[in-house]
Formats: structure tokens, sequence, C-alpha cells
């Protein structure tokens, strides 16, 4: 398997409620030993998934957001959110995770992993990918 | 073209299963090859063949597992999706203790590597679900 593909995770659902946005990171998780070009898009309440602040102390379910910030470390450097999801329920980029990664061709310099963008870019971002894969 | 399939639903409660039946149908019919069925989340619950809906019901279960034996499709069931809903088949009973197992015909259990492996082989990706 030598031919790397452009893989975009599409996370649609809030994070709590049903399970398919912790089953969605673990596939994220396990494909990353793939070595496959990564991608990870949240939009609708999908944008809930890397709120900071996530405490679940009251549902009895595990609070799973700390694996976000895990994510660089599994080299997914590109994470997208969709300007129009976050306008919509009255959030910004200063609501959501800060989650970096480390760019090894800049010294391992820390960047930030997290980008907005509009719906319309984020469509692109789909139509460019070789394999969408939505939770 | 060859494809890979997700299923995402289990049988009975959404339609998911069903479409994918029809289109795995469908594509193999117009000389598509089927590289792999993945199923996940709650899609794990359609390899039990525990499964019995009434006689004027379609049995999806079944049908999944004609439709693997006639064509030699490859039918897996994520192992930790399936152990959380209960999904057993001998290697899972005789490792995690259980008094039995539940596999239906054709299907067999295995790590979520199986989808991104069919993902990279496939040149097109299929999800069913919501």
């Amino acid at each position: 398997m030598s031919d790397v593909k452009n893989f975009l995770y599409l996370n649609r659902r809030a994070p709590y409620g049903t399970v398919y946005a912790w089953e969605s990171l673990e596939v994220v998780l396990i494909g990353a030993a793939f070595e496959q070009d990564v991608s990870l898009a949240f939009v609708d309440d999908g944008v809930y998934q890397i709120m900071k602040g996530q405490d679940t102390s009251g549902l009895g379910i595990k609070n799973f957001s700390p694996t976000y910030s895990a994510l660089g470390d599994y080299d997914v450097q590109k994470i997208y959110v969709e300007k129009e999801s976050l306008d919509a329920r009255g959030l910004t980029v200063e609501d959501l995770l800060d989650l970096k990664y480390e760019d090894e061709d800049d010294d391992w310099a820390e960047k930030d992993s997290i980008k907005v963008v509009s719906a319309e870019e984020l469509a692109k971002l789909m139509d460019e990918s070789d394999v969408v894969l939505s939770f | 073209m060859k494809y890979v399939i997700q299923v995402n639903e289990g049988p009975y409660n959404h339609e998911a299963s069903t479409s994918a039946l029809n289109f795995v149908r469908a594509a193999l019919d117009a000389g598509h090859e089927v590289f792999r069925v993945f199923f996940y989340h709650d899609g794990v619950n359609n390899g039990t063949r525990y499964t019995t809906p009434p006689q004027d019901d379609l049995n999806i279960v079944n049908t999944w597992s004609e439709l693997a034996s006639k064509h030699e499709l490859d039918l897996v069931v994520c192992v930790a999706a399936a152990q959380r809903r209960g999904i057993v088949d001998e290697g899972e009973q005789s490792r995690n203790g259980k008094d039995g197992n539940n596999i239906a015909p054709g299907f067999r259990i295995s790590g979520l590597g199986q989808l991104i492996e069919g993902c990279v082989q496939a040149d097109r990706l299929m999800v069913f679900g919501d």
C-alpha cells in the first residue's frame, strides 16, 4: 500500500447523545497507522465536539475531548471548522480547543491545527478528497 | 469500479442496511467489484444469526449471508463496535469468556484497519447511514 490518499473525516454530530463522534475518533486514531493524508472537518453540531471546557460528570459518560489534543501526535495537522456552523451556534474559534501540531518542516515549531473555512471552501475540500468518511 | 461499503446502522431501525444491500446487488450486477463491506456503529447488528424477524419480513441478516456466499463477499464487523454491542464469534467468545457466540455465516470480526485498508484499496467508499 504505497499510494497515499487524501482522507477527510467529516464530523457532523454533537459529541454526546449518540456514539458517532467517539467512534469516529477511534477510526481516526487507528487510521493514523496507515500513513495517509488525513484531514478532519467539523460541521453542524459536530463543532461542539471540539469545544473547550467539556464536562460530562453529570452524564456518566467518558469525556473524550482531551483525545482531540493528542491528534497532533498522530500526525493529524489539518482540522477544518465550518464558519457557518460556528456562526449559527453563536460560537467563535475562541470557544474551541487549542489544537496544535509540530511542523517538522519548520524546526518542529508549534502551529495551530484548526482552520475556520466557509461552507464553499469545505465543499471544495470534500471534492478534492479521495475518501470522505462521514460520521 | 472497485467499491468498499460502510454500513453504520442496524438492520431494522434504519433503512441503511437494506439500501446497502440493494446497492451491492446493483453494483455486482453491473459488473463492479465490491472489495469489502464494513459494518460499524450499530451496523454490527447486521451480523448476528439470532435475528428472527416475522416470516413476512425480510431477513436482512440472512440476505447478507446469502449474498456473501454467492459472490464471495468479505463482510467485516468492527471488533470494537461489536464488543460494545454483544456481537461475538468463536475467537471473541473464548477471549472474553462468553457462554456462546452469535456471528452469522459469511461475516467475520476484525479491526478498524480493515475499513481504512478498504478505503486505500478501493476506488470509492460508499457510506450507508444517517
